[in-house]
């Protein structure tokens, strides 16, 4: 019986692989044609041209990095306020209703997020929050080049900030839980050297919790990276390669999800299941130095034997 | 317990002994008036609804150590953690009275509280390294209120760690983590931690609670070296340990201050029945 279960659950793990290799394998089969066609050059041109069948993967990459860039800048500080909150400084009462409304954002559906975020946000945005930021940042030599242009309410800024509402429950989900489970003592002790929160936080619990912490992060990263409906409603969809933020782009996910239904001709599918490819290899290469992340940090902290 | 069983080298005669509240110390130094270090008055402590600490008031004699027994739950550890304020970490806790540290009411004061517990250290009853190096476990702390060079800060952690008896041990191995120690190096480099920031008192929860006998030795030892300098009060389970470590001990039970005196008085003639009952081991 024991022998059969083992035997039952291994297959379940391998499962995984299998799954893991079979979406490799077949991804790479149905690039096959632009893989050979274009090769590395593929990365990085920035043509994308249905008409004409030239294909660049440049402008969904770019688009892809800077919005889940953007998330992660806005998403992961806030969402570390929000668990610092949670955990060291709100009352008692307050926790649980703020835990558990923090749990329903992470439970409305992308498509949501998109509609609320072209109809309610972008809207605002281009109003009120664009302007002034073009009319301050957009004024700064070199740097607000990323702020230049007009206000359209749509594009790579919206897109971001979008993105960052819908990871920081995810984020600030897994940080609280991890924070919570720092000993007691632990945060005591860095207390009773005179500490304050923020130092003992920081110092002491930042350090301790960094495994769940960098995972939450991570966890909010593949989901930023890999998000469709919401990006697509507020991205802009254009091919373009723009310096600036505010103009509209476009993503992996979300050309993919725009483009599909109308790829005519081998060579526009095969281009489409290359973005998936390089979609699935972003995701790898983002958990690979994430390990690698741990991995020194480990060593800052002095060897263990 | 025996009472027999307290090392006689350690242990005053009965005539020399004196009360806390009667300062004419005439066993280690007894040109040093014994002057009170804290001083409570009329204390109460609260959990929610729940009165964990009864109407205490004591004097805790400056460069003394001073032992709180009592079976589990009297409160003992609660007073203690009345004395930094770490009870306010935590909302539905709150003391009434008065704490006085050199005639400042801690309980009430504006200074603020980490100034208060960087003068008033603690240790708890399981080690506690941070995760860091050794080393970066003695310079966190004096890091939050002193800025010092590298090399002054390399001999305060040489000086912070020899004076916890620990330094002969790690000398060679500052930078690895403070968690690869076993649990007594542990708990002396949480010592030294606490005294690396050179506060006048030092708070010890049951520090050998979760040590073998040879590092509780150490440790009692070094309590032993410490009261030249700091006032040390210690909650322990163990009688045997306040009978060997403290000057002054305090039975607490269900809250309430029973008998405080010194140790020696407590241990062989204690004024209560509920005192000697509890020590002989009669208990219940």
């Amino acid at each position: 019986m024991d022998v059969a279960f083992a035997w039952l659950t291994r297959s379940f793990a391998f499962l995984v692989f299998s799954i893991l290799a079979a979406i490799l394998v077949s991804l790479v089969i149905g690039s096959q044609l632009t893989l050979e066609k274009y090769g590395f050059s593929f990365l990085w041109t920035a043509e994308w041209n249905p008409v004409t069948e030239e294909f660049g993967a440049l402008v969904p990459i770019f688009g892809t990095v800077v919005t889940s860039l953007i998330a992660m800048l806005i998403g992961v500080p806030v969402s570390f306020g929000i668990a610092l909150f949670l955990t060291e400084l709100s009352p008692n009462w307050l926790k649980r209703p703020l835990g558990t409304a923090i749990e329903l954002l992470a439970a409305i559906p992308s498509i949501i997020y998109g509609m609320w975020g072209l109809f309610v946000f972008a809207p605002l945005f281009q109003t009120h929050i664009q302007p002034f930021l073009i009319g301050t940042l957009g004024h700064i030599p070199f740097f607000g080049a990323l702020f230049a242009g007009p206000p359209l309410g749509i594009g790579m800024f919206t897109a971001g900030i979008v993105l960052s509402i819908m990871v920081i429950p995810f984020i600030a989900a897994v940080m609280r839980d991890v924070f919570e489970l720092v000993p007691p003592l632990l945060k005591e002790s860095a207390y009773g050297l005179g500490a304050t929160t923020w130092e003992v936080v920081w110092r002491v619990v930042l350090p301790y919790t960094k495994v769940g912490v960098i995972g939450g992060i991570m966890l909010g990263l593949g989901r930023a990276l890999g998000e469709t409906m919401a990006v697509t409603f507020v991205i802009g969809n254009a091919h373009r390669l723009a310096t600036s933020l505010m103009a509209p782009g476009n993503s992996i996910a979300s050309s993919l999800a725009n483009e599909f239904t109308e790829a005519v001709g081998d060579v526009y599918f095969s281009a489409l299941i290359e973005l998936g490819l390089i979609l699935f290899l972003i995701t790898t290469v983002v958990l690979a130095l994430s390990k690698l992340l741990l991995m020194k940090l480990a060593r800052g902290e002095g060897s263990q034997t | 317990m025996d009472t027999s069983a307290v090392p006689a080298a350690q242990r005053p005669t009965i005539h020399t002994a004196v009360r806390a509240t009667a300062p004419s110390d005439a066993d280690v130094e007894p040109r040093q008036a014994l002057r009170p270090k804290l001083s409570i008055r009329s204390l109460n402590f609260y959990y929610g609804g729940f009165q964990a600490i009864k109407n205490v008031t004591m004097d805790i004699p400056e460069r003394k150590v001073t032992a709180f027994i009592g079976p589990s739950g009297c409160g003992k550890s609660t007073l203690l953690r009345t004395f930094n304020r770490m009870y306010a970490l935590y909302p539905e806790q709150r003391a009434e009275g008065e704490i006085l540290m050199d005639g400042e009411n801690l309980l009430t004061t504006k200074r603020d509280v980490s100034l208060i517990r960087a003068r008033i250290g603690m240790v708890f009853q399981k080690p506690t390294p941070f995760p860091m190096s050794i080393f970066d476990n003695i310079a966190f702390g004096v890091n939050l209120f002193e800025n010092l060079g590298r090399r002054d800060m390399a001999e305060r952690v040489e000086w912070a760690l020899t004076r916890a008896a620990l330094w002969n041990e790690v000398k060679d191995k500052l930078n690895q983590s403070g968690q690869s120690l076993s649990g007594g190096q542990q708990q002396r480099l949480c010592i030294a931690r606490c005294i690396a920031i050179k506060p006048d008192v030092l708070l010890l929860d049951e520090p050998c609670s979760a040590l073998d006998p040879i590092s509780t030795a150490k440790v009692e030892e070094l309590i032993h070296e410490l009261k030249t300098d700091y006032t040390v009060v210690i909650v322990t389970h163990n009688m045997q340990q306040a009978a060997r470590v403290s000057d002054f001990t305090a039975y607490m039970y269900l809250g309430e201050m029973i008998e405080y005196d010194a140790t020696d008085i407590i241990f062989i003639k204690p004024k209560r029945q509920a005192t000697e009952d509890y020590i002989t081991g009669r208990f219940g």
